[in-house]
């Protein structure tokens, strides 16, 4: 009996004591995120005023604002945004609606998942090679086309997923009332899966507005306001990687307000973005 | 039959033959389109792969296969090796997701079993939330906090505790400059850790409450469940979870060009400043002149991109696999 219970004694402190570690594991490693985030605000915050949003990035050691790299990244966003959410979704739709079992799909999906996570400053490269390089110089078509290609396979996945969750007794319906099929997709699918697609859409954003590697040399940098799509172009992370490895301490103080900046952007479209899809689930 | 057809009168017949038509016909179009878009995904693919062969060409024809194997990295003398940046690559990610894969699945552990049940959402939504912090927020935190910390009140503590140590005092030796490969590592690991910890989550909600549920029922504690049931079950998902973050670790470029000190050598101390292949082409891109210069640097670039493509490829073919089983 004794041995018996030395035996149960020692299970439940091995239990005790891996249990422990994994409470710690969490606690250490939140408590870190944490620290991350506690120094983000603090310093970043400190430097936070209206001239930031008003005053064009300043030369060495003066103050100013990150206006034009904050209109930058924004310009850049958004054309990349239009150009890779139409063939992001569209590809999604061949995937989950006409080819959801073909064999293109099969490859698509999987290469798909590996564009996901896929090194973005390699993505840069492919960039330079293909625009840069032929036109001769830093552009701010270039980088918004890098970043792009960062959107699609968000888009692609989102919008898989979410069309596979439409139940297919709703495709049925529409294709035994007459409707062809583009249309079942158009008035029926899409509308059933729109809030999963748009935030689908949503986190790519949220993806592409803290990309720094893809843009330090297809957008390059511009220590000026610039609205030519032709020109290299300042945008926010590359402006933050600029200043904060600079000795100056206006510029750093700056990169910390503009890292604060970033951070509140995405994690505010991630929570909307899910926010979205909680709704649905909810119903 | 066709006494309805008959009842129709022609006219409209064909109009209605002209709309089926014409429905068919933007079908046809719309198929074609969504399946054009599909093939681009492929293409993008294939086209990063072919340019940076093809940019990459005249430095692997002037160095062949020495260029992976030579450490030297001279823009003057034109004569570019990448062993330093592959070393540090490697050296980063491996420490990085040593560190990382326990504390997740630590915390899947936590998340998954000990966790009360209101709580589990919230941390496990923050845990996902912090996976989409960009990699620029953690290099200037690790820069301008962390780095110092290191340097002020780590590392000489470290060095001198091993002082005299045989292999120790190689691997922890030099000044404390703060920046160099274990902080970049150590970083890593921070950046790695929401990928790791919500992928070894997911994987642990697929094991069947059945079979937890027994291995409770005959006695077995938590911590054994966990050892004989969960983990068995899910090893080729968690092996999953581990190549993804490693996937992610080799590309990052941001978080460790800020502390990795971008120095081309290759030094046995993990204190000393290193590069990696990402750091490298982050902080040289733009500054190489000549040929030769960007044609290694892409070179460096198309390794990376072979190295990851190769690993991720492995992890999501192992997730697929846990996938497939439950969706069996």
């Amino acid at each position: 009996m004794s041995k018996a219970s030395s035996l149960h004694a020692r299970r439940k402190l091995k239990n005790a004591v891996m249990m422990t570690l994994s409470v710690m594991a969490a606690g250490v490693g939140l408590a870190w995120l944490g620290l991350i985030l506690g120094a983000l605000v603090w310093k970043g915050a400190a430097g936070l005023s209206l001239s930031v949003f008003t005053e064009m990035t300043p030369p060495p050691g003066e103050a100013g604002g990150l206006l034009n790299a904050i209109a930058g990244s924004i310009i850049m966003t958004f054309i990349a945004m239009i150009v890779g959410t139409p063939i992001g979704v569209l590809a999604g739709t061949y995937m989950a609606e006409y080819g959801r079992y073909s064999r293109l799909s099969m490859v698509v999906r999987f290469i798909n998942d590996i564009l996901l996570s896929a090194p973005s400053i390699v993505i840069g490269l492919f960039v330079y090679e293909l625009m840069v390089r032929p036109m001769g110089h830093f552009s701010a078509l270039a980088g918004a086309a890098a970043l792009a290609m960062l959107v699609v396979p968000v888009v692609v996945r989102t919008t898989e997923d979410m069309l596979n969750l439409v139940p297919n007794t709703l495709r049925e319906a529409g294709t035994a009332i007459g409707a062809p099929r583009w249309i079942v997709i158009r008035s029926v699918a899409y509308r059933a899966a729109l809030s999963g697609i748009v935030t689908g859409i949503l986190l790519a954003v949220a993806r592409i507005s803290g990309e720094t590697a893809p843009l330090l040399f297809t957008a390059l940098n511009n220590q000026f306001w610039s609205s030519s799509l032709n020109t290299p172009m300042a945008s926010l992370p590359v402006t933050i990687f600029q200043f904060a490895l600079s000795p100056y301490e206006e510029w750093q103080q700056l990169a910390w307000t503009g890292a604060l900046l970033i951070t509140l952007t995405v994690l505010g479209l991630s929570i909307f973005a899910r926010s979205l899809t909680a709704r649905r689930e909810d119903r | 039959m066709n006494a309805i057809y008959e009842a129709i009168p022609a006219r409209i017949a064909g109009r209605r033959a002209a709309a089926v038509r014409r429905f068919a016909l933007a079908d046809a179009a719309f198929h074609a389109l969504t399946r054009a878009s599909a093939i681009l995904v492929l293409v993008m693919l294939g086209g990063v792969g072919i340019s940076l062969v093809v940019g990459a060409w005249p430095a692997l024809s002037a160095f062949g296969f020495s260029f992976v194997t030579t450490q030297s990295w001279n823009p003057v003398t034109e004569k570019f090796g990448a062993l330093a940046p592959i070393y540090g690559t490697i050296v980063t990610s491996a420490i990085a997701v040593l560190v990382a894969v326990p504390i997740g699945i630590g915390i899947a552990i936590f998340l998954t079993e000990l966790c009360p049940r209101p709580l589990r959402r919230p941390i496990g939504i923050a845990v996902e939330l912090l996976a989409g912090i960009p990699s620029i927020i953690y290099g200037i935190w690790g820069l301008f906090v962390f780095a110092p910390f290191l340097q002020i009140h780590l590392q000489p503590l470290v060095i001198d505790l091993f002082r005299g140590v045989p292999v120790l005092e190689s691997l922890f030796a030099g000044p404390p400059y703060g920046i160099g490969l274990l902080t970049s590592a150590l970083i890593l690991a921070i950046m790695i850790l929401p990928f790791t910890t919500s992928i070894t989550r997911d994987v642990f909600e697929t094991v069947p409450a059945v079979l937890k549920e027994s291995a409770y029922g005959i006695g077995c504690t938590t911590w054994e469940v966990t050892r004989h049931i969960v983990i068995p079950y899910t090893r080729v998902g968690i092996m999953g979870g581990v190549m993804l973050g490693l996937g992610r670790a080799l590309g990052e470029t941001m978080a460790v060009t800020f502390v990795i000190g971008n120095a081309h050598r290759i030094s046995p101390s993990l204190f000393a400043p290193a590069t990696t292949i990402s750091a490298t082409i982050a902080n040289e891109f733009t500054e190489a002149d000549g040929e030769l210069y960007t044609a290694s640097l892409i070179a460096l670039g198309l390794i990376l991109f072979v190295l990851t493509f190769l690993i991720l490829a492995a992890a999501r073919y192992m997730l697929l696999r846990i996938e497939r089983r439950t969706g069996a």
